[in-house]
């Protein structure tokens, strides 16, 4: 890890430790936008991290960004960074310049996208998104959709919308964005391929919420191991229970995979291929969301299953995260179609990524 | 959190030239017919010829001194090596041990002359090395051991016995953990030593004990005032279980604690592709994506190793993951595909889940069994 990362980190948990606070995050689900994380976040550049300086970004590179989103994770902050991330980047990639705004991004993979009609004046929008994450605080949406030239990627701004409110199991919103055939002249249109675009924003955002997973997955074990050394019962601490021991070894080792398929797959990204390694990072992490979080539940028994404790605000999320850019099943069915490309015996090319036969291609 | 951090470890490029060297090796002495492919090899698949055909390339000790034999090499390069040889399923139990932990205990702790004596004929894949620490009361509390030895002039006599040795029937030492001074009820794991025994010497008696699939893998190993010289002494008289443990963090993190049953997924791979069976080949992604997750944490921990990072922790958590991984294998694979398992059986695929399915028993007790592992990561996590 490089210097400038570990400075990041460092300055990247003070921020959290003071504006992602409990009452923070307990607010933003009763529907409060946590103001002050969010403005000390864009004052020390973090919402533009991996955009060059001249594009309006604070240069650095994905695996800083990526630092930053997974303590963002570890600290349930409830704040569209992930989709801000997700947006500029996308935005800086098409020569765009970059604001400080706040903003959202959709990925539908549904049959019907948003219309897109040009008028003199401006653009005519038809149609409603669901799921958008945070869209009732963000400023701006950046969304697929369909023109008569053909598939565009259109920044909107969400003034011109309504907004029906929605939440996922963590309670962050996640809102119904619906366009009453509205007109707007203050939307930015380009032309884009469809399917490459569609699988930009799903790895990508896949990506995000691995990494946000691994946080939160180092949240609930921290926790748990910490509470299992101050709870005592029959006159000692819980933790020289053999049994509960056994729980903790679980949940490290749940954690510690998760954490390494998530870092794998950002190293893999930041060489601006790893969709492979993406796939595999969600499906593991999935994975462990899904066994790491009983046991941590277990281990803190009624108290970790009251709202006034913590630890939901990371294993909600983790329940809301698995599903969200693809469920195990979802990205199981990718792979399984990368395999089925492999001849005999190839699958340890793909493992090792060191192919023999020329023949196969492997993404 | 800072002991359960595994570094993401990139492949250097040159490692790619090893490493289709070594799929090429392997290639050719599957045509030649010098092996098939074997769930549990590094247990169960011994081969003398092919063990020296590997130390005459050089992928025997490849980390150590040239001047020792060894290969001078990386501990990532050794890691290329010995996966390529496991996912292939070869013939690499013969020399496993010593090529793993009794080289490179000898390395740390050995005197020159074993250093001289020993390495080089490691290397070249000639001598075979066996663990003598289990003894019929001592398996998990290997403090309990019983075996002793007692100073005379010029060595140690050695009376007792060791169980469930691996390989010890063709073994050429045994480096044997016992007693040198009385047992210390403050302190268990005070006056112990570890020797390098010669298995041809008087009073050493070898018995077979026979896995429950028939085969003879392990022993019983008798001592009968066995005379061991004193040069046969490794490191400090009544340092051994320090010495001992050092080989644990090696032992645990290897590929080998993922990979004994790869070539029944790879078998298994391909009768899905033949068969275009996209569902099965989706769980099999979930296998993949475990594979590929346990490998970065491996390679992550044999690079922290060399820079001399205490890794025990996280090398009890990956043997753990690891092992149960191997033994999901064969219950993944057996409900994907209908056949019925066999040792005897013609098919690959049948042949290999019925190994893999017998030896799996053994994945999480050797070595340390899942539940003395997670005792172990719970309290280094407690910390
Ligand atoms: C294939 C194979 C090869 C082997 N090769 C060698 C070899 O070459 N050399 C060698 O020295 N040994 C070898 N062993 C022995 C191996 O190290 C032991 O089997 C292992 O240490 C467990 O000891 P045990 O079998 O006596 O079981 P026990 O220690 O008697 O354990 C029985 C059960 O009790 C559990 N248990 C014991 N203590 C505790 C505790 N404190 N907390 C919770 N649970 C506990 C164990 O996990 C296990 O489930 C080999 C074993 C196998 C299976």
């Amino acid at each position: 890890m490089s210097e400038m990362q570990e400075m990041i980190i460092d300055s990247t948990i003070k921020i959290m430790e003071k504006f992602s606070t409990k009452e923070v995050v307990n607010e933003a689900e009763q529907g409060q936008w946590a103001a002050e994380l969010w403005n000390v976040l864009v004052e020390y550049g973090m919402t533009s991290v991996a955009i060059p300086e001249e594009l309006g970004g604070s240069d650095g590179d994905y695996a800083d960004a990526f630092s930053i989103l997974r303590l963002a994770g570890k600290y349930s902050a409830p704040v569209p960074l992930a989709e801000t991330f997700l947006a500029n980047w996308l935005l800086s990639e098409l020569g765009e310049y970059v604001t400080t705004e706040i903003m959202t991004i959709s990925y539908s993979n549904n049959s019907n996208p948003l219309q897109f009609v040009k008028e003199d004046s401006g653009w005519i929008v038809m149609g409603k998104v669901k799921n958008v994450p945070w869209a009732r605080f963000a400023e701006k949406l950046l969304i697929q959709g369909e023109a008569e030239e053909g598939s565009i990627l259109a920044l909107i701004n969400l003034k011109h919308a309504n907004i029906v409110k929605g939440h996922n199991l963590a309670g962050e919103a996640r809102d119904e964005v619906v366009f009453n055939q509205v007109l707007m002249d203050d939307c930015k249109i380009f032309s884009v391929n469809s399917n490459q675009m569609a699988d930009k924003i799903y790895y990508g955002g896949a990506l995000t919420r691995a990494i946000m997973m691994a946080g939160a997955l180092e949240n609930i074990f921290e926790l748990t191991v910490n509470y299992a050394s101050e709870r005592s019962q029959f006159g000692r601490p819980i933790n020289r229970f053999q049994a509960v021991q056994h729980h903790l070894a679980l949940l490290a080792g749940e954690t510690a995979a998760a954490n390494m398929a998530a870092n794998c797959a950002v190293a893999a990204f930041q060489k601006a291929s790893g969709n492979k390694e993406i796939a595999l990072a969600k499906i593991r992490v999935n994975e462990a969301a899904g066994k790491a979080s009983p046991i941590a539940h277990q281990v803190l028994a009624a108290i970790g299953f009251t709202y006034e404790h913590t630890l939901h605000h990371s294993t909600r999320r983790l329940w809301a995260w698995r599903d969200e850019f693809g469920t195990e099943t979802d990205w199981e069915k990718i792979i399984a179609k990368d395999l089925l490309k492999l001849q005999q015996n190839q699958l340890w090319s793909l493992v090792t990524e060191v192919i023999n036969e020329e023949k196969v291609e492997i993404k | 959190m800072k002991t359960l951090k595994i570094p993401v470890v990139e492949l250097p490029k040159e490692t790619e030239i090893l490493r289709r060297e070594v799929r090429q090796f392997i290639k050719e002495e599957k045509e030649k017919g010098a092996f098939i492919p074997k769930s549990d090899c590094w247990l169960s698949a011994v081969s003398l010829e092919f063990s020296k055909k590997l130390g005459s390339r050089g992928w025997i000790g490849m980390t150590w001194p040239v001047r020792y034999g060894g290969g001078g090499r990386s501990a990532i390069e050794r890691y290329v090596v010995t996966e390529e040889l496991l996912a292939a399923g070869a013939p690499v139990a013969r020399h496993w041990i010593a090529d793993r932990q009794s080289g490179p205990l000898f390395l740390k702790f050995g005197t020159e002359e074993q250093k001289n004596f020993f390495l080089p004929r490691i290397a070249k894949g000639e001598c075979a090395f066996s663990i003598g620490l289990s003894e019929p009361d001592a398996g998990s509390d290997l403090a309990a051991i019983k075996t002793r030895a007692v100073k005379v002039e010029k060595g140690w006599v050695l009376n007792g016995s060791k169980t469930w040795t691996s390989g010890a029937h063709y073994a050429d030492y045994m480096i044997t953990l016992c007693r040198t001074c009385p047992q210390d009820s403050n302190n268990r794991h005070a006056g112990m030593s570890q020797l390098a025994v010669d298995l041809t010497s008087k009073g050493v008696t070898i018995r077979p004990i026979h896995l429950m699939t028939g085969e003879h893998h392990f022993n019983e190993v008798f001592f009968e005032d066995v005379f061991v010289p004193d040069e046969m002494v490794i490191g400090e008289v009544g340092n051994g279980w320090a010495q001992g443990m050092t080989e644990l963090a090696y032992e645990r993190s290897g590929p080998e604690r993922f990979l004994s049953t790869y070539p029944l997924l790879n078998e298994l791979t391909n009768r899905l592709i033949e068969d275009e069976d996209e569902e099965g080949l989706a769980k099999v992604s979930r296998l993949v994506s475990r594979l590929w997750t346990l490998r970065n944490m491996s390679l992550g921990i044999a690079q922290i190793l060399e820079q001399g990072v205490p890794s025990n922790i996280i090398a009890s958590l990956v043997k753990d993951i690891g092992t149960k991984f191997e033994q999901e294998i064969a219950e993944t694979a057996r409900l994907l595909v209908s056949v019925v398992p066999s040792i005897q059986s013609g098919s690959q695929l049948e042949r290999l889940m019925a190994e893999s399915i017998l030896h799996s028993p053994g994945f999480t007790l050797r070595g340390g069994t899942t539940e003395i592992l997670r005792g172990i990561v719970a309290k280094g996590v407690m910390q």
